[in-house]
């Protein structure tokens, strides 16, 4: 029993990062960008804070430039598709794959070097409550952070009228196009709030959750945000539901390895993708393949003169 | 008349060498339904985003209420007070209906106070919408209602409708004809994009002609008729098919024998007890309102779909009831399906391939590999032989114009030398021109001996073409009647109530 509160806790920490850059990847679609450089924007995002954190010795510092790194790429990504209208799934690819050069590159001098954990945040009463007090009132700014996005990212859509016009325009850019919506500066606003939640949730990868940095360390992590957004199929609630999973498997697959249950630990290491893999199989199978899904997603918007 | 609310002077717009508008003038008043005609592709929708601030004129000058404005934007056309219902519905799908309308609105959302708002327009102009069903679950009248109340909801001083009423029942039609005269009378000006010529004779108190981009005529369409205002809108002569020599009939091509077909899928209609003959040198039209089994029937007839419960199809006297439709077009017969795209071609296949779709069957195109060289001697010939106009010399079918491509379709299967003849909506969608000159190839094959079946739900093109016509209705098919002596008033019964099963033999 005094394990659980540790045990929800770690939960938590594995699965903030995830829920986070699944969030704005959710925004993203539902303007009906496709960005698959997710993976790029979060080791970006790791490298870029880990390194900002040490040189200012400041790891909320960090935090914020690991964000604004995120953001950074991904208006690369903005300027590609919107200005360019490329294709979205050929330029999401390239940069990701930018992406894990560019981390390697910002965070060549920083492998290996610890940081000290940021102090946690207790809420006052709440955090004295047995068990929960311990694993949900007690914990890093992020990860309240984390719970107050989710919020804000399912009133803004559902409640917001920006959040509506959001949806129109991944829903059909036509015909918001003959209504007159600006279809490409709110998917620009998409794009970018989703480099900076991506570039946010690697940060908190290098300076919370593992506090060092080495490179390759988003480990596939950002297409498992990709994954978790497809499992939702346009529903938040699915989504951090999804994500509060993945956390759970990738923290039961670590004390399973610890307490020698007898499976090899590489194969207990892959649940967490064998899980996503399963997941998509499922949706697939079950005939709801696509849905949800925005009704102009991935496809490139060009208007006539 | 009101004010002037619209004045358009000049108004000239090229895409690359193709001038769509050419100095088209154009002026609308306050109360006023004034109709802009033209054939597809005169330049009517380019006019009409050209007043919306979906596209720039290349010059002229847009006058609204006497200032002269620009119009960059959609937004800046609707805050000038013009208002649009668009001919593709610009629908967001996934959406509900409340959803929909207040996006265009400044600073709305769909809440209870736009609902209220939304509710007091609707009954005000006697729009029944139900306001919280996502769009793709609503019938085509109903999402028209929701494009017309959205637009409603803006005040418009001019409301611009491109061609309204050709999703829509004969009832919802009148329903919208009210609902347009009631907003004239309250001051605002309407623009009615249309080319069914009754319909603007019946609402628009003055008409723009447009052809080939220029405005040929602006007059008052009460006072003129409807052949006359044809002639203004395609030129002279070309819509008149000339009649062929007298020919006599020969043997039963297709044979209906109280034909039962259970549908494919939820939505199909279910044929019962069919007859039909259709005999050498005779042309025989199958018209009704859409959705009554009139796919089902070609389905069936072709032998591309449907579970034939009961009853007899024969071709040149042979029982073809469970051949496929290649050993029907063995027979001698020919199919063209309503879908002219992904149906009767490959939409990215050149012309030279897509000849090898029907021709396959009893062309010889080369025994192992495909005889190239003959594929696209026979592409061209019917590019020739049937005046299809192609951007280059084997484009791909998605490349040609709807009448182009359906000249071409018709076409094939004529170079084939059918015997019976299978057409399935022959003008759906093409100009009057392509239209007349199909309907034309189609009356000479059946003057050299062939037997043709078409199915229209165009009446017109119907009594036009046909020797005898039967319609469809609920699944039924009345007995064939000659044109002659079949009035308009007996077809539009039978199209509305149909016909007593027990009599219908031909």
């Amino acid at each position: 029993m005094e394990m659980l509160p540790f045990i929800l806790a770690t939960v938590f920490t594995a699965a903030t990062p995830l829920l986070i850059a699944a969030l704005g990847e959710h925004v993203t679609e539902r303007a009906g960008v496709l960005n698959l450089g997710v993976e790029g924007m979060m080791i970006v995002g790791a490298a870029t804070g880990f390194a900002a954190a040490v040189l200012t010795d400041s790891s909320v510092f960090g935090i914020i430039a690991g964000a604004l790194a995120g953001m950074a790429l991904s208006a690369v990504f903005a300027l590609m598709v919107l200005v360019f209208a490329t294709n979205q799934v050929a330029t999401g690819l390239a940069l990701t794959i930018m992406g894990l050069g560019l981390a390697g590159l910002i965070g060549q001098g920083f492998v290996g070097q610890p940081r000290a954990a940021i102090p946690p945040v207790q809420i006052p009463l709440l955090s004295e409550i047995p068990v929960l007090g311990k694993a949900i009132f007690t914990g890093d700014f992020v990860f309240f952070l984390s719970l107050g996005l989710i919020a804000f990212v399912a009133w803004g859509l559902n409640r917001t009228r920006f959040g509506l016009l959001l949806r129109a325009v991944g829903e059909s850019h036509g015909s918001a196009h003959a209504l007159g919506l600006p279809v490409k500066r709110i998917r620009l606003v998409a794009i970018l709030f989703g480099g900076l939640l991506a570039g946010l949730a690697g940060a908190y990868l290098s300076l919370i959750y593992t506090r060092f940095w080495s490179p390759g360390m988003s480990a596939g992590r950002g297409w498992i945000a990709l994954a978790l957004v497809v499992f939702a199929g346009g529903h938040v609630w699915r989504l951090v539901l999804g994500a509060y999973l993945f956390g759970g498997i990738t923290v039961a697959q670590l004390h399973a390895q610890a307490g020698a249950i007898g499976l090899p630990s590489q194969f207990l290491s892959a649940l967490p993708y064998l899980m996503t893999i399963a997941a998509l199989l499922f949706l697939s199978i079950s005939g709801r393949k696509g849905a949800g899904a925005a009704g102009s997603l991935g496809q490139p918007f060009v208007p006539e003169r | 008349m009101g004010p002037e609310r619209i004045r358009l002077t000049g108004i000239t717009k090229a895409f690359g060498t193709l001038k769509a508008n050419d100095h088209v003038d154009l002026t609308l008043h306050a109360g006023e339904i004034h109709a802009l005609l033209g054939e597809n592709g005169a330049g009517k929708s380019t006019l009409m985003k050209m007043l919306y601030g979906l596209l720039r004129p290349d010059a002229g000058e847009i006058r609204i209420n006497g200032q002269p404005v620009t119009l960059p934007s959609p937004r800046a056309a609707r805050a000038q007070g013009i208002g649009m219902v668009f001919q593709h519905f610009s629908l967001f799908e996934d959406f509900t209906a409340l959803e929909n309308i207040a996006i265009p609105l400044d600073g709305r959302i769909a809440d209870a106070g736009l609902r209220a708002e939304v509710e007091a327009k609707a009954r005000h102009f006697g729009l029944a919408i139900a306001l919280d069903r996502p769009v793709h679950t609503l019938s085509a009248g109903e999402r028209q209602r929701i494009e017309i109340l959205r637009a409603l909801m803006q005040e418009p001083q001019v409301l611009i409708l491109d061609e309204p009423t050709s999703v829509l029942t004969p009832d919802e039609a009148e329903a919208l004809f009210a609902t347009l005269e009631s907003l004239a009378s309250a001051g605002a000006g309407i623009l009615f994009i249309s080319h069914k010529l009754e319909e603007v004779r019946r609402l628009c108190s003055r008409a723009t002609i447009l052809r080939g981009g220029k405005v040929v005529a602006e007059t008052d369409p009460r006072a003129v008729s409807a052949a006359e205002l044809a002639a203004l809108m395609v030129g002279e002569g070309v819509l008149d098919l000339r009649p062929v020599a007298d020919h006599a009939l020969g043997e039963p091509m297709l044979h209906l024998d109280g034909l039962s077909v259970a549908p494919e899928g939820v939505h199909g209609v279910t044929l019962r007890d069919i007859h039909l003959t259709v005999r050498a040198g005779e042309v025989v039209a199958i018209a009704g309102v859409a959705g009554n089994g009139q796919s089902e029937l070609y389905a069936a007839i072709s032998g591309e779909g449907g579970r034939i419960t009961a009853g007899q199809i024969r071709m040149a006297g042979q029982d073809v009831t469970r051949r496929d439709i290649n050993s029907r077009r063995r027979l001698g017969a020919a199919f063209v399906p309503e879908a002219r795209l992904g149906q009767a071609t490959l939409p990215q296949g050149p012309l030279s391939e897509n000849i090898i779709l029907s021709w396959h069957a009893t062309g010889s195109l080369g025994r192992w590999l495909l005889d190239t060289v003959r594929t696209g001697a026979v592409a061209r010939r019917v590019i020739e032989r049937f005046d299809v106009r192609t951007p280059s010399s084997d484009p791909q079918a998605v490349q040609l114009s709807g009448g182009n491509l359906q000249k071409y379709v018709v076409g094939r299967e004529i170079e084939r030398q059918p015997r019976l003849m299978v057409v399935d909506q022959p003008s759906w969608g093409v100009d009057a021109r392509a239209a007349t000159h199909i309907r034309q190839t189609l009356l000479d094959l059946a003057a050299a001996g062939a037997a043709v079946l078409v199915i229209s739900q165009d009446l017109d093109e119907a009594m036009a073409m046909a020797d005898r016509i039967a319609v469809m209705h609920g699944g039924y098919l009345s007995a064939a009647r000659p044109v002659p002596a079949l009035s308009r008033a007996e077809i539009g019964l039978l199209m509305t109530q149909g016909e007593s099963p027990a009599r219908g033999a031909a």
